[in-house]
């Protein structure tokens, strides 16, 4: 017997070539928790994904109590004895508590192949008492506060004599009385024998509960310490330690005039009293943690959602935007962070995507003018560096990069003044990204004033003139390019 | 930035021009012409199949939008319904005294309005699908039909109005003339507008339309409504052309009109298709019930026919890939 009851050594996953996670390690023995943590997009996702058999590991290998596994599937690693609970639960919501806790292995009697309800019914009811929980069983899901329906979610661990439980950013979205709850019952586990990953950006959670801590950075392995052999600082450093490589081909501008100015800006259960203002030839950037709040704050500004409360300013006149037909006119254009599902037509050709947006301005009162639409979707693609053949080649068959310069030369086709960039180097390879920094650049110079939402740190450091750090819906700091580093950043986007 | 050239030009391949649905509409569309010819001595008359069209042009009306609509990847089930209210419309007023040509504007404004309340409501409660609501205002437009007429038929038009089904302008059925009128209307609005690009993009991809500024709400309320107008259209045509009206007319379009726009290579998810496609299909389907009624064949082995054709028009897509794109 393995003094570990997982182990994953070396593995490896690629994504289309891209290293999602590259020879990454992990230890955990039973009754320990251990907290895994890492920026966005430092590979945690995926290495969860491999351990509870959504993907397969290319390389590398993994030893369940010593012993080889390789899950094919999902229910391969559940019958294994493996957990996951997500932050968003995925539950049925309009089933009830018993019959989500034993989804896919019900209680069935041996002959007739009937569903014993009433021992599904006692059991869950066993379960949850344990666990400390006051509601029914025969409470309907979706009726449960978040807090109550990972309860739930934790039974269900239960119920399959899960061993190794893996909890991906469980406090979230809870209130801290509801974290002290979740604290309990992780605990409670614990001293029950199961082995626990814990993820979370709360430094609060880690210390609280966790043991050991593993850090991963850019698809690697940083390193694993004991949580009381490592400090707050030293572990910011270990999670964003690395050196800046990538040439950022800022441009000294000249700072402008007031463009855009945003005062106490808000939508409830959102973001709150959010500030800011931003002047021609000026970067601003908009960072902090995944669902903080920031591409909320760009579709509120883009009319695709409307505010509750404060107030926008367009060059020094008070406005209102209520959809993005609107924003368009007013001079505001926004790119969107999912280029595929809000960016582009994938089914559509170069040139039909980029004229889409200006289409009418293109026109002939209305008819299309097709020679004209093919002047400018050249003119734009060639000034942005496009790979095409032909303007007439689909979206669909160009690379991440050049899809993205295709939604860049959508939105210069209009005449604007401000620029919303959510994440736009987001899913890009390392060549296409300067391509993108250099058109970013080049945009201010010719004094638009530019707001840029991203999550990583050297873009934003390399690019920005200003940044803003959003944590829970509300602006936690406002630093300037000569304050900026990464440590400054990743202390206000994260809890304490 | 750099420079680099990207060609303007589209390769031209006779063999992805060859690979378009509608040829193989059109070969169909011939074949039936030839069986027709072969089976009945009587097929192959001018006067006949010119006057052949008088009977299921009317639908065809309702097929132009039906195209925009399904583009967008929407659906509109009411259209029957909408035929009935606004012909049971028109023929209560007339027979309460108000004057034909006033009752026929407000059989065109009922038909508007059933459209309009259509788009009006798929766009404010966008939880309801297409069918759902207008599978609901089908049923509410038809109830209010028979709540006016009360199963009775009104008619009892004055001479000329009954021209508008039987007429000529030369030696042309005016109800073919009027259908030129708006087949070329919808296909230039389809293929050569700002609207019918945006009709595609939205079928396509309604999040990314609207995020590039396209006002996908206002465009579905104007193409359902648009689509209840065409209904009214069909709703005069029909009437004129029976001479009466009663709450259970135009029963089943929906249906008629939507496989002949699925027949004429409309994607039923969205955004591809052409108009010239769903209007062989119009001539396809008609021609083949006139024939198989000449040689005194049952209706029921024409549906069988049609519904052959509509599997293959769905399935062969997607036996062979790419040859139905359309931007």
């Amino acid at each position: 017997m393995s003094e570990y009851i997982l182990e994953l050594n070396g593995i490896t996953k690629r994504f289309s070539g891209v290293k999602a996670l590259d020879h990454v390690y992990f230890k955990l023995k039973a009754g320990e928790i251990h907290a895994l943590m890492g920026e966005n997009g430092a590979g945690k996702s995926t290495f969860i994904k491999i351990i509870t058999g959504v993907h397969e590991a290319d390389e590398g290998e993994i030893l369940l109590d010593g012993q080889p596994v390789n899950f094919k599937n999902p229910n391969e690693a559940k019958r294994a004895g493996i957990a996951a609970i997500y932050q968003h639960v995925t539950c049925y919501p309009d089933l009830s508590v018993t019959e989500n806790i034993f989804m896919g292995h019900e209680r069935i009697a041996k002959g007739s192949k009937r569903i014993l309800w009433k021992e599904m019914h006692e059991e869950a009811q066993r379960l949850l008492e344990e666990l400390g929980a006051s509601f029914s069983p025969k409470t309907q899901m979706g009726a449960l506060s978040v807090a109550e329906q990972q309860i739930v979610e934790i039974a269900k661990a239960l119920s399959m004599d899960a061993r190794i439980i893996i909890m991906d950013e469980p406090t979230a979205a809870l209130s801290s009385r509801e974290s002290e709850e979740l604290y309990r019952i992780t605990e409670q586990l614990r001293d029950r024998g199961a082995a626990i990953i814990f993820i979370s950006h709360r430094f609060e959670d880690m210390y609280r509960l966790a043991s050991k801590v593993t850090v991963f950075r850019d698809s690697k392995y940083i390193g694993t310490w004991k949580t009381d052999e490592i400090s707050k600082s030293e572990l910011i450093v270990a999670m964003v330690g690395r050196e800046i490589t990538q040439l950022f081909p800022k441009k000294d501008v000249a700072i402008g005039e007031e463009l855009l100015r945003v005062e106490g800006l808000g939508r409830t259960g959102y973001f709150a009293d959010v500030s800011f203002t931003i002047h021609r030839g000026e970067i601003v950037g908009l960072t902090g943690l995944v669902g903080s709040g920031r591409t909320e704050v760009c579709e509120t500004l883009f009319g695709i959602q409307t505010p509750d409360q404060g107030q926008i300013w367009l060059k020094g006149r008070k406005t209102r935007i209520k959809s993005p037909a609107q924003a368009m006119r007013k001079g505001i254009a926004y790119l969107p962070e999912d280029r595929q599902k809000q960016g582009l037509v994938l089914d559509w050709s170069i040139s039909d995507n980029i004229t889409l947006p200006s289409l009418w301005q293109i026109s002939r009162k209305g008819w299309t003018h097709k020679k004209k639409e093919r002047e400018v979707a050249k003119e734009l693609a060639e000034r942005l560096g496009v790979k095409a053949r032909t303007i007439f080649d689909l979206v669909s068959s160009l690379s991440g990069g050049n899809q993205q310069k295709v939604v860049f030369a959508k939105l210069l086709a209009m005449d604007i003044d401000v620029l919303i960039l959510d994440e736009p180097t987001k899913g890009v390879d390392v060549g296409a990204k300067s391509a993108i920094y250099e058109i970013i650049s080049e945009l201010a110079a010719q004094g638009l004033g530019i707001l840029m939402v991203s999550s990583e740190m050297p873009e934003v450091i390399g690019m920005c003139d200003k940044v803003l750090v959003m944590r829970e819906g509300r602006i936690t700091a406002s630093l300037d390019r000569s304050e900026l580093s990464q440590e400054n950043i990743l202390a206000a986007a994260m809890a304490d | 930035m750099n420079s680099r050239t990207i060609e303007q030009k589209m390769d031209f391949s006779w063999r992805r021009f060859f690979l378009q649905w509608e040829w193989m509409l059109l070969a169909v569309f011939i074949a039936v012409n030839i069986i027709n010819a072969n089976l009945s001595d009587y097929y192959l008359d001018f006067t006949n199949l010119r006057d052949a069209m008088m009977s299921f042009l009317d639908k065809a009306f309702i097929v132009l939008p039906m195209v925009l609509v399904m583009i967008m990847g929407d659906i509109d089930i009411s259209v029957g319904s909408t035929v009935a209210l606004s012909a049971v419309v028109m023929a209560d007023l007339y027979n309460k005294g108000v004057p034909m040509v006033p009752a026929m504007l407000i059989c065109l404004l009922t038909g508007t309005i059933c459209g309009w309340l259509n788009g009006w409501l798929i766009v404010r409660f966008k939880e309801l699908s297409s069918v759902i609501v207008t599978l609901s205002t089908m049923i509410i437009y038809r109830g209010i039909a028979y709540i006016l007429l009360e199963d009775q038929a009104a008619g009892g038009f004055p001479s000329w109005f009954s021209n508008l089904g039987w007429g000529y302008i030369g030696s042309v059925p005016i109800i073919v003339v009027v259908f030129v009128v708006f087949a070329v209307i919808f296909s230039l609005l389809l293929h050569k507008s700002v609207l019918g690009r945006w009709i595609y993009a939205i079928g396509n991809n309604s999040t990314s339309s609207r995020y590039s500024g396209v006002q996908v709400d206002r465009i579905k309320i104007l193409v359902f409504t648009l689509t209840g107008f065409m209904a009214a259209v069909a709703a005069l045509f029909l009437t004129a052309r029976m001479g009466s009206t009663r709450p259970n007319i135009a029963m089943g379009y929906e249906l008629e009109v939507i496989a002949m726009v699925v027949l004429g290579g409309i994607s039923t998810s969205g955004g591809k298709g052409r108009m010239i496609g769903a209007i062989i299909a119009v001539f396809l389907i008609g021609y083949l019930r006139y024939g198989l009624g000449l040689i005194n064949v049952q209706a029921q082995a024409l549906l069988i026919i049609i519904g052959l054709l509509l599997i293959l028009a769905v399935m062969l897509p997607k036996l062979k890939p790419g040859n139905r794109k359309q931007a």
